[in-house]
């Protein structure tokens, strides 16, 4: 079967952040008249890549070709002029204007310099009835729902006369029916010639939609695929990747995985605990000395359960035990309180204070627990804090510099001192190990393993399965925002099952 | 600390070449002197001057540390005044020590309600700082004005006078209140864990969430603090004169304050603060204005000066312009500077 | 990753159907509506309570007595409808009000002066713009420079107050439109109207204009959507530069003379009158038409005050109370449309 010329090729595409390498030598291309799934997890490189593409970010290689010719756009003006429009995860729209100035803003139809309010109303309702919308055009853009404005994004950016149309995650605020029709309207598109890459973190729309799938991971290309030659299992596996085989070879697995663990009483359970948009309701019962895993893809759900758990978000329904006793997680101080402590996934912006030294990211939350007025004297902070730089080998080993001068491994380490000091019972890490080097990943695992030995409760959150599957007693699977299963860990549990429940959510 | 020492090389290099300009310009502008037991010269002239500023600028830092700002001081210090000089007006014996103290106590406990007033709009009701302060900024005046029912209080009272011009052990009052206040603030906040706490709220305040601290309890505080100290200035103005002036009293000061806050080194977007390098910043603005007059400048040249000072020291700090400055435009800057998920 | 607490500030009520249509007034009304139920109430509270409060002189005075104040009003909507603050333009009236009276009394005729004011006022908000957006500087504090720089070099100029007698700056003081004996509209004051007049016009239906207020919505999306974000804002603060240089004119001519001392304070009328006449704070929504409702109210306080014959601060403390109440109307109103 032929294929027609790429509309658009990028190859050897490099882009560096300071610090990191954010996309490395990564190929792709879109065909006019497909649907092209861009696949990956956090990290991964999907929404540099987009980036990159309109023009919001430079290259640092590589280049870009539109319809055969070089280009290299400037700005996402530049971009929209020469045909590619992009619709974002968050609906980038300005909700204070109308929803016709939304879809014309910059290209208003003018006389005279004058902006023809009354055509302009007109063209927007026209263009909207097309998508089956039929919305006030005249009212402003947040009297609506995020579904419509998600619709009245995609509007304008194929009103742009778009060849490429660009969907970074549109769906992940709508609901089935609004799904189906937003699929509907991208075949249209499709069948008219326009090139569109989709963005979408969950499975069966990708496979429902898409024609072709790219697949992406640490900033690297894993490869092109045919949807209908790939199936959802091999998916899954070339997104989360195995580097077990390193991983293994620095020791043999923290944990016995057949050795059983004496449950008692549970140290928490929820019970029925959920929030709209975020997770549906759940039970869960961890116990002292017990690892639970969470597993599941970006957008899962996995952070938010952890973030109802510790009171960062409020649960909209159920509620929380601890031994034996209903408990308000009212805040993530209410949390502390009960002894439970959680260490965010995004270490730079919701964990550590970067301009302040290592010794006082240390020691913040056991000091804000006790209060402003009983400060931790000086000498029992140094001590404390050599204490885990030396048990956890931060590098380097002083104490007073700022944290944001540490590696991203060294940084996840002296997270997880902050939380150690507080001698919480139980622990929540959300993915400790992403984006650090193998060696530092293998010693928070072996950490991990031994606080539980030493009666600490871990609730783990990684995206990596194998991961999970080291270090786990039991691992709680979920997929779109629903926990599917709990698995005990036992001898017959392998990554091949637990991706099978995540790609299908069947339990086989 | 080096890091310290870096932050206030400038305000430090900047105060010593002002004070060699009047060294080499104005004879005698050294001259410390002792007269009736009490100090005098110019060097003591900047200090007096530079308390109220100082103290004013204690209370800024800390607001500044929270990522807040605070424009009501300058009215805050206006409503202090004439509450304190209705009270004594009002007294039998304006000299009498009682009536003074429980004017000087009705001022700053005032003070403190009007902290308390900018710190709920800014932490309960959520409203931007700038915009909440701004509040108070214009009806302020109005209500110092409305205590002083429009007119200048002046009251004759020798115990109220000791605060703006009185001498304790040969040195200044006003300037002791101020330096005690600064080692007061410097206590309270390294001695305890204030100071981190402030840092990180200003830092991150979502990181703050999450370690648990109660950042609305802390900014309300550093609204109320910062009050507190603009009510004692405004005390040690009014003292000063003699006077309750409703309109002239702090006008204009929270611009000097937040300036003498960002000369010593405390980002504007919160975080890392230092009381010192504000303390230094306050003397700076103060000897700027006795320098100028010191060295046969005209004051007003100081306005100038200030904006140059404030643009040198906002360009210096933003990374857009080092960036511009010292990487010749190689790569396009990036749009928006964050690395992407 | 997905933090459901911090998603922008779109109406979330959940996902409902597609075609799901709210419809009450629009939320942007309420503010100016509310700044015209309380000039309305205030006109009627002083027509009952005061003699000759009906005359008709009283409400064109008040075009006349704050035409500067409304120009350069109009020059801060600009600035706070992108998100922005303009600290300078108080200083800003001081120095052309100073230049001109400088350049006038070394003999340079008024069609010379006139431009080069404005020049003046413009060139250094093209300096505080640009420095705002490319060296990504705070407003406040761009500008904060900006009100030392210009009231400093008024000083340096000259710190006395120096009289005007060019004819036509007195020609222009004098100029005015009689209705009948003592009614009477300024030159001045319909100058002000004007700049009212193109400004809405500007805002409503220029491609500049929609671009102020999508910036002030939300300026990472206007830059996602291909607007010129740079330049749209480089130009708020010259606008603002220039009707402050204009403001500064206005005052010259209403006050024949050029003082440093002029429009002290005047950063702080025109942000009260602002947000008074219903412009969000944080920018993105609000009318040119509220703004001039807000001046209003701020010189019917005064004329008010001045009728009961109270003392000043009781203007000061109303406009602070009103500041206070709008600025949790716009609290409310914008929480409610989330």
């Amino acid at each position: 079967m032929g294929e027609p010329p790429a509309v658009l090729e990028m190859t050897g595409i490099r882009k560096i952040f300071p610090g990191v390498v954010a996309l490395d030598g990564v190929d792709f291309r879109l065909l006019p008249g497909e649907i092209h799934a861009l696949m990956g997890e956090n990290g991964a490189g999907k929404s540099t890549l987009i980036k990159v593409l309109t023009g919001v970010y430079g290259i640092d290689g590589g280049e870009i070709r539109l319809s055969g010719r070089d280009v290299r756009f400037t700005g996402p003006l530049q971009a929209q002029q020469a045909g590619v429009s992009t619709v974002y995860q968050e609906v980038n729209l300005c909700a204070n204007l109308s929803v016709a100035e939304n879809i014309f803003i910059g290209r208003q139809p003018r006389r005279f310099g004058r902006i023809r309010w009354a055509e302009m109303r007109r063209r927007s309702a026209d263009l909207l009835a097309r998508l089956d919308l039929d919305v006030d055009v005249t009212a402003p853009l947040n009297t609506y729902s995020l579904a419509v404005q998600q619709m009245v994004a995609i509007a304008r950016a194929i009103d742009i006369d778009a060849k490429v149309l660009i969907l970074d995650e549109p769906t992940s605020s709508l609901d089935a029916s609004e799904v189906a029709q937003l699929f509907a309207i991208m075949r249209r598109l499709r069948d008219a010639g326009v090139a569109i890459l989709f963005v979408s973190h969950f499975l069966d729309q990708i496979y429902e939609v898409a024609d072709r799938i790219t697949v992406l991971r640490n900033g690297a290309l894993i490869g092109e695929y045919r949807t209908s030659e790939l199936p959802q299992v091999e998916l899954v596996g070339k997104m989360i990747g195995k580097e077990l085989a390193t991983l293994e070879q620095l020791e043999s697995r923290p944990r016995d995985s057949t050795e059983q663990l004496e449950r008692g009483e549970p140290l928490l359970r929820a019970e029925g605990l959920g929030r709209e948009g975020a997770i549906a309701p759940f039970t869960l019962a961890i116990h002292a000395g017990e690892v639970v895993g969470l597993a599941g893809l970006l957008g899962s759900g996995r952070t938010e359960l952890a973030r109802l758990l510790f009171g960062a978000d409020k649960a909209d329904s159920g509620h929380i035990e601890m031994g034996g006793k209903p408990v308000a997680m009212r805040s993530p101080r209410a949390a502390m309180a009960h002894g439970i402590a959680f260490s965010s996934e995004n270490r730079r912006t919701e964990g550590l204070i970067g301009e302040l030294s290592v010794r006082e990211n240390i020691i913040l939350a056991l000091q804000a627990a006790r209060g402003w007025t009983r400060p931790i004297a000086r000498r029992r902070q140094d001590d404390l804090v050599a204490k885990y730089i030396k048990a956890l080998q931060i590098r380097p080993d002083n104490p007073e510099i700022p944290v944001r001068n540490l590696s991203g491994g060294n940084q996840q380490k002296v997270l997880l001192a902050r939380w150690l000091i507080t001698e919480p019972k139980l622990l929540i890490i959300d993915e400790p190990t992403r984006g650090i080097d193998v060696g530092a990943k293998a010693e928070i695992q072996r950490l991990v393993a031994e606080l539980s030995t030493g009666g600490m409760a871990v609730l783990f959150v990684s995206a990596e399965l194998e991961e999970v599957l080291r270090l786990s007693h039991k691992i709680e699977v979920l997929r779109d925002r629903r926990l599917v299963e709990e698995l005990e860990n036992t001898g017959d549990v392998d990554a091949d099952r637990v991706m099978h429940i995540i790609a299908s959510g069947a339990t086989s | 600390m080096t890091f310290l020492k870096n932050r206030l090389v400038w305000p430090v290099a900047m105060l010593a070449l002002l004070l060699l300009c009047a060294l080499i310009f104005s004879d005698g502008f050294f001259d410390i002197r002792i007269q009736d037991g009490h100090l005098f010269g110019t060097p003591i002239n900047i200090l007096r001057a530079s308390a109220p500023l100082v103290l004013v600028a204690v209370g800024m830092t800390l607001v500044i540390s929270t990522g807040g700002i605070d424009l009501s001081v300058g009215s805050v210090m206006a409503v202090s005044g004439a509450m304190a000089c209705l009270i004594i007006g009002d007294l039998a014996n304006q000299n009498s020590v009682g009536g003074v103290t429980l004017a000087v106590v009705a001022a700053i406990a005032l003070s403190l309600v009007l902290g308390l007033w900018n710190g709920f709009l800014v932490a309960v009701l959520g409203i931007q700082p700038i915009i909440a302060t701004l509040i108070l900024m214009v009806a302020g005046r109005g209500l110092a004005q409305l205590i002083t029912s429009g007119q200048i209080i002046n009251v004759q009272s020798s115990p109220y006078k000791v605060i703006g011009t009185g001498f304790v052990l040969g040195l200044p009052v006003s300037v002791l209140i101020a330096v005690a206040v600064l080692v007061i603030a410097a206590l309270l906040t390294r001695r305890t864990a204030l100071g981190l706490l402030l840092e990180s709220v200003g830092g991150s305040p979502v990181a703050s969430r999450l370690a648990g601290i109660q950042a609305r309890r802390l900014t309300i505080m550093v609204y109320v603090v910062s009050a507190a100290c603009a009510g004692i200035a405004g005390l040690i103005y009014s003292s000063n004169v003699s006077s309750a002036d409703g309109n002239n009293a702090g006008n204009l000061i929270e611009l000097d304050a937040i300036l003498a806050v960002v000369i010593g080194g405390t980002a504007l977007t919160g975080g890392r603060f230092s009381l010192a390098g504000t303390a230094l910043g306050a003397i700076l603005i103060a000897t700027l204005d006795t320098t100028a007059q010191a060295v046969g400048i005209p004051p007003e040249t100081t306005l100038v000066f200030k904006a140059v000072v404030v643009v040198v020291l906002c360009l210096a700090q933003s990374p857009a312009f080092r960036a511009r400055l010292f990487r010749r435009p190689a790569a396009r800057p990036a749009a928006r500077a964050e690395v992407p998920a | 990753m997905i933090d459901v607490s911090t998603t922008p500030a779109t109406n979330k009520s959940g996902p409902a159907a597609g075609r799901r249509r709210t419809y009450r007034p629009n939320a942007q009304y309420i503010p100016v509506l509310a700044t015209l139920t309380l000039l309305i109430v205030m006109y009627t509270l002083g027509a009952v309570n005061y003699e000759n409060f009906t005359h008709p002189s009283v409400i064109l005075n008040l075009f006349t007595d704050n035409a500067f104040l409304m120009v350069v009003a109009v020059g801060m909507t600009f600035v706070i409808l992108t998100g922005g603050i303009d600290l300078s333009v108080g200083a800003v009236i001081a120095l052309t009000s100073t230049v001109a009276a400088t350049l006038l009394q070394a003999g340079w005729p008024a069609g010379v002066v006139i431009p080069t004011v404005l020049l003046v006022g413009g060139v250094l908000g093209l300096g505080m713009g640009a420095v705002i957006h490319f060296f990504k500087v705070e407003p406040f504090i761009a500008t904060l420079a900006g009100m030392f720089l210009a009231r400093g070099v008024a000083l340096l100029i000259d710190q006395n107050s120096i009289p005007i007698t060019n004819g036509f700056w007195t020609g222009l003081a004098e100029a005015r439109i009689v209705f009948e004996p003592g009614v009477y509209i300024s030159a001045m004051a319909l100058v002000a109207l004007a700049v009212v007049a193109v400004a809405a016009v500007v805002l409503a239906w220029s491609r500049f204009g929609r671009n102020v207020y999508a910036i002030g919505g939300n300026a990472d999306s206007a830059l996602l959507m291909g607007l010129p974000v740079g330049r749209t804002r480089i130009g708020v603060y010259t606008l603002s530069g220039f009707c402050a240089a204009l403001g500064g004119l206005i005052y010259s001519i209403t006050t024949t003379s050029g003082y440093a001392g002029h429009g002290t304070g005047t950063e702080l009328d025109a942000i009260a009158a602002v947000v008074i006449g219903g412009v969000l704070l944080t920018g993105g929504s609000g009318y040119v038409l509220g703004t001039v409702l807000g001046v209003l109210v701020l010189g019917m306080i005064n004329t008010i005050v001045n009728f009961q014959s109270l003392n000043s601060w009781w203007a000061r403390m109303a406009i602070g109370v009103l500041l206070f109440a709008f600025i949790v109307l716009q609290r409310l109103v914008t929480r409610r449309a989330k």
